[in-house]
């Protein structure tokens, strides 16, 4: 594949990431998380992270490993009450923690990977997330106005992907790695198994090359 | 203090008598099924035609996976892990939110901390400085067609969980449709808290004393199955 190689080791892509990064990471819970991606950049002790994701793992346990060692600036997510650490971490003031309804944060990411600026929901109108927030009423309905949310890197799993970086998912692991693929300017996805070029059927691919920059190889 | 009801009969008494307002649909439903009491639905829905949706992307779950069943990468909103049924489908979380918030759901189950007279729901988060998570909660809730509550009707030290006005954090407000407890069977219509049910343990002063807000009593009030 010559130049068009996406594949890289998990050190090298790892390698690209600088410290005080926006890092958007799929998953929910343990499910679709690129755990190799994962080790390494808690590994590396790159810091002043802001993370990205639906959850933080459990405790020491995938991302969760981030928090412990003390890698991180601030998350932007959806439930943290999978790892207490978290918790714990904002009251004492070591971290922030901005939180977004589950479907606005979906939205968001795929917003910011589609070009539109900001969208409204009725999500959180009126309550304390929705706080502070620009409203508008249609239909007699009260919206919030919420922006996109982009990223310098994400890191996603996939189950497969042919050499150019089309990419097909697993179960439940798909969640919000796709979404996530299209909305920061560097994504490197980490890929259980890769076929060559014309060997996916076009119709089963859900993420387009186009999306992927970067693709390590789970080991 | 002594519950009227144990824990554990509560809890089977709610997600059976939730399960019975599926069962008399004529078309077929999506349900998306909460964490705790509404999980527990699943296990009485009869109909083949009721398809229950996570929104961590899936629609068509089956039943809890045991044993060599269980696959890591498949699980439900709760981080349980799940099977497939036939004709199941995987999508990605946008995809999940856009049928909730496209009033595609037919209904939601979930579980609170307290519904207030107005229909306004509080079962995000408890302030004490521990949580820190809302989950779907808020674009279901604003999303679904039908809003149904199954929780205990008291709080584990005996306090009113239907309350006059919210004191925790609301999730939605006036979005409560239908609220199931052990204890009976309340829906909103037009605005108001309407009792349709009630357990055969109580007599309606005794719910009375235990349910903070108003409602009405419906003519015909029927006495939920224990």
């Amino acid at each position: 594949m010559g130049d068009r190689d996406k594949f890289r080791t998990v050190a090298e892509a790892i390698a690209l990431i600088q410290p005080g990064s926006r890092i958007m990471v799929g998953g929910f819970g343990l499910a679709g998380y690129p755990e190799g991606l994962v080790e390494a950049l808690a590994a590396s002790g790159v810091g002043d992270l802001t993370i990205i994701s639906n959850d933080l793992g459990s405790p020491g346990v995938g991302l969760g490993k981030l928090l412990t060692n003390g890698q991180i600036r601030a998350l932007v997510g959806n439930y943290y009450n999978w790892n207490p650490e978290v918790g714990l971490a904002y009251s004492r003031g070591e971290i922030g923690v901005t939180l977004v309804p589950q479907g606005t944060f979906a939205e968001a990411i795929r917003a910011a990977g589609v070009g539109i600026p900001a969208f409204y929901t009725a999500a959180s109108a009126g309550t304390q997330l929705g706080k502070g927030k620009e409203t508008k009423i249609f239909d007699g309905r009260t919206y919030v106005l919420e922006r996109a949310i982009h990223a310098d890197v994400a890191l996603i799993k996939a189950s497969r992907a042919d050499d150019l970086g089309n990419l097909v998912y697993y179960k439940t692991a798909r969640n919000f790695n796709p979404l996530m693929a299209m909305a920061a300017a560097l994504t490197i996805a980490e890929v259980d198994e890769s076929v060559p070029v014309g060997s996916l059927d076009p119709e089963s691919v859900v993420t387009p090359h186009i999306f992927v920059d970067i693709m390590v190889r789970r080991v | 203090m002594v519950p009227l009801v144990s824990e554990e009969e509560a809890k089977v008494r709610i997600a059976r008598r939730i399960a019975e307002e599926f069962a008399g649909a004529d078309h077929e439903l999506v349900i998306n099924l909460g964490v705790g009491i509404p999980t527990l639905v699943a296990n009485y829905i009869q109909k083949a035609d009721v398809f229950i949706q996570a929104e961590n992307g899936i629609l068509g779950v089956g039943p809890l996976a045991v044993g060599e069943r269980i696959d890591r990468q498949l699980i439900n909103a709760g981080r349980q892990p799940v099977t497939e049924t036939p004709g199941c489908s995987y999508f990605d979380s946008a995809a999940s939110f856009g049928m909730i918030r496209g009033g595609h759901v037919d209904a939601t189950v979930i579980g609170a901390f307290q519904v207030d007279q107005d229909g306004n729901i509080a079962n995000w988060i408890i302030p004490n400085g521990k949580q820190l998570g809302v989950g779907g909660a808020m674009d279901l809730i604003t999303g679904a067609r039908q809003v149904i509550i199954g929780m205990q009707h008291t709080t584990r030290d005996g306090k009113p969980k239907l309350v006059k006005r919210c004191t925790l954090p609301v999730t939605g407000f006036a979005e409560a449709d239908l609220v199931v407890t052990e204890l009976g069977l309340f829906a909103f219509e037009d605005g108001k808290l309407i009792l349709r049910e009630i357990a055969p343990e109580v007599t309606v002063e005794a719910l009375t004393a235990l349910t903070e807000a108003a409602f009405i009593i419906a003519p015909g009030l029927k006495t939920m199955a224990a």
